[in-house]
């Protein structure tokens, strides 16, 4: 039998919180699961410093990613035998699903933005190189690996088998959704996914939803929007997020600048130069950076301690809300006082935007270029889903952003108050009453 | 702080108006892709590449005052079009920063349509590969589209003119 028709004597399970049972049958989909480079997300955090919000936070990309290709598996099971869906498609759709996070490193976003890496290049150089998935991707036939890495490039032709991963109702973002609502222990996040499971039709490129199903995506579309301001976007993971970053910029200055660490950062020194190749990539889990930032707690540069003995220890700072706007005067005095007051402000002060958009719907004229939701009316005919339901269209095309400034609040409280410039930033940062959440150390 | 709105604010400032949202995203793709350190990531979508991340900041700089965006009616669509503002100087005077001289590029990229930007920045985003594996690519993946092989071939001469911004 051809390996990628191989199936396993017994169906192997895995059992999820989330989807109660993840199913495998298929041998290249095993040995997939088995392979290093996949092992490896074990040690990814999926939510990065979430944790440090909320405690429960902890699951990886490896959870996810199972639940991923556990969602499409069920998808393409209900597709079967209907028209518009290629049964040839399946091996690829569920390898896909299973590795489209295989590139993210620790805290992706913090080492992206420091180093400018991108997880998607190494997504696929991980598919493509000199790797164990390469491999086992090879047996299937020559070339499934180029389908794989095209398909979550998004770059495959056939469109249908790309919105199963990624769209804006994908198997990647209803896993995630649950999951993270899951392991945060918070109550959004829930919706009726087997309902949207039922009502979902492949039709030439893309996946509709039956109209009688648009309540169960109107739950869905509100559950991501509570989920990325109550969750993603959550000020203290923010600020975890912000010392992280600095902590990184800072490593790097002082190795650039040739200061001599009490352990050379092996493993970082290509980080440093951005010069990474996929093998030292592959090298940084979480587990190695934790060991450098408890190392770093012991050196002599004062910031670079400071800032790992804060991000360990959840010492974060503080914020308060800020208008670029308005407050750029503000901001740029904030600037010169932190400096006259000894406190390096390019580490320690600090502006941070988020922005979301919830649901994007397409406007015949309009250049958008994402797909909208479009719901599978009786008569056959597609409406988009924002144009039937007051819900969705309430919240559609509509971005949200919200800038808020970071500082060490203790720092800043513990100048002497013969200090000129003392007071002035007490007042500017709305210092002399506790800021919110200070004081307490509950999520 | 805010460094990056502050190096597209540059882009506006040096390109003075754009009309269209495609070849805004077009336009900064094909910059970035010319090394103008601009870091919005970006994601191959239904036009090309797209950066979810510059739609963002474009409407954050806008909420922000900094660039104001205007709709025109036209016959069967809307048009957009991008201005930096008076405040928006401002903030960028505030900012000290190196960023490459990008007038020429601009001026260059201004000149074609949003069509044949979609078409340039697909086929950037299979740089790297053989000429005629991105053909083969931009037919397979961009059928609708239609492009000639006329089209095509101008499209691989504006890549040579976009040289490197120094």
């Amino acid at each position: 039998m051809p390996y990628k028709d191989e199936q396993l004597h017994e169906e192997k399970v895995f059992k999820d919180p989330v989807h109660r049972y993840v199913h495998v049958q298929d041998r290249v989909i095993w040995d997939l699961i088995a392979a290093p480079e996949f092992q490896r997300l074990r040690r990814i955090k999926q939510l990065g410093t979430s944790y440090l919000t909320f405690h429960g936070a902890e699951h990886s990309r490896f959870n996810h990613s199972l639940g991923v290709y556990e969602i499409v598996r069920r998808i393409i099971g209900n597709f079967e035998n209907r028209n518009d869906w290629n049964d040839d498609e399946r091996l690829l759709c569920l390898c896909a699903a299973l590795l489209h996070d295989l590139g993210h490193g620790p805290f992706s976003h913090s080492f992206e933005k420091a180093f400018k890496l991108d997880h998607e290049h190494f997504t696929q150089q991980i598919i493509l190189g000199d790797t164990h998935i390469h491999k086992i991707l090879e047996r299937v036939e020559p070339g499934f690996s180029q389908k794989v890495a095209d398909v979550i490039d998004k770059t495959y032709e056939d469109k249908l088998v790309v919105s199963l991963i990624s769209s804006q109702i994908d198997a990647d973002r209803m896993d995630y959704l649950q999951r993270d609502a899951y392991f945060t222990g918070v109550s959004y996040g829930h919706f009726d996914m087997e309902r949207i499971l039922r009502v979902m039709r492949p039709i030439e490129d893309q996946v509709v939803i039956k109209s009688s199903g648009m309540h169960a995506v109107e739950d869905y579309i509100m559950s991501r929007y509570q989920m990325y301001w109550q969750v993603y976007f959550h000020p203290v993971t923010r600020s975890a997020e912000v010392i992280l970053s600095k902590i990184l910029h800072r490593a790097k200055y002082l190795f650039e600048n040739n200061y001599t660490f009490k352990l050379k950062p092996f493993h970082f020194v290509s980080f440093f130069n951005e010069d990474v190749g996929l093998a030292d990539y592959l090298k940084l889990d979480e587990s190695i950076v934790f060991y450098y930032f408890q190392l770093w707690q012991e050196e002599d540069d004062v910031i670079l301690r400071d800032l790992c003995e804060r991000f360990i220890n959840r010492r974060l700072f503080k914020y308060i809300e800020f208008n670029p706007n308005q407050q750029m005067k503000e901001w740029m005095e904030l600037y010169r006082l932190f400096k006259a007051a000894g406190i390096d402000p390019d580490y320690y002060l600090e502006v941070d935007s988020s922005s979301d958009l919830p649901y994007d719907f397409y406007r015949p004229g309009e250049e958008d270029e994402r797909l909208p939701i479009n719901l599978l009316m009786p008569d056959g005919q597609l409406k988009e889903l924002s144009r039937n339901s007051d819900i969705v269209e309430s919240i559609s095309g509509k971005k949200r952003t919200d800038h808020k400034l970071y500082f060490p609040a203790d720092v800043v409280r513990k100048l002497s108050d013969a200090l000129p410039a003392k007071q002035r930033i007490m007042e500017l940062l709305n210092l002399e009453q506790p800021l919110k959440g200070e004081n307490e150390h509950a999520d | 702080m805010l460094t990056n709105h502050a190096k597209l604010m540059q882009f506006f400032a040096a390109a003075n108006k754009v009309s269209g949202r495609k070849k805004l995203q077009k336009m900064v793709y094909i910059l970035q892709k010319c090394h103008v350190p601009f870091e919005e990531k970006y994601q191959f979508h239904f036009y090309g590449p797209y950066s979810e991340e510059l739609s963002l900041r474009i409407e954050e700089l806008c909420n922000l005052g900094f660039i104001s965006e205007e709709k025109e009616a036209k016959s069967n669509y809307i048009q957009y079009h991008y201005q930096i503002t008076e405040d928006g100087n401002e903030f960028l005077n505030q900012f000290q920063m190196d960023m490459p001289d990008m007038t020429e590029q601009i001026s260059l990229l201004k000149a074609k349509s949003s069509r044949f930007l979609e078409l340039v920045s697909t086929m950037f985003y299979f740089e790297g590969f053989p000429d005629e594996a991105i053909v083969k690519k931009v037919h397979k993946i961009k059928p609708k589209q239609k492009y000639t092989d006329q089209e095509i071939e101008e499209a691989f001469q504006f890549i040579q003119r976009m040289k490197p911004v120094q």
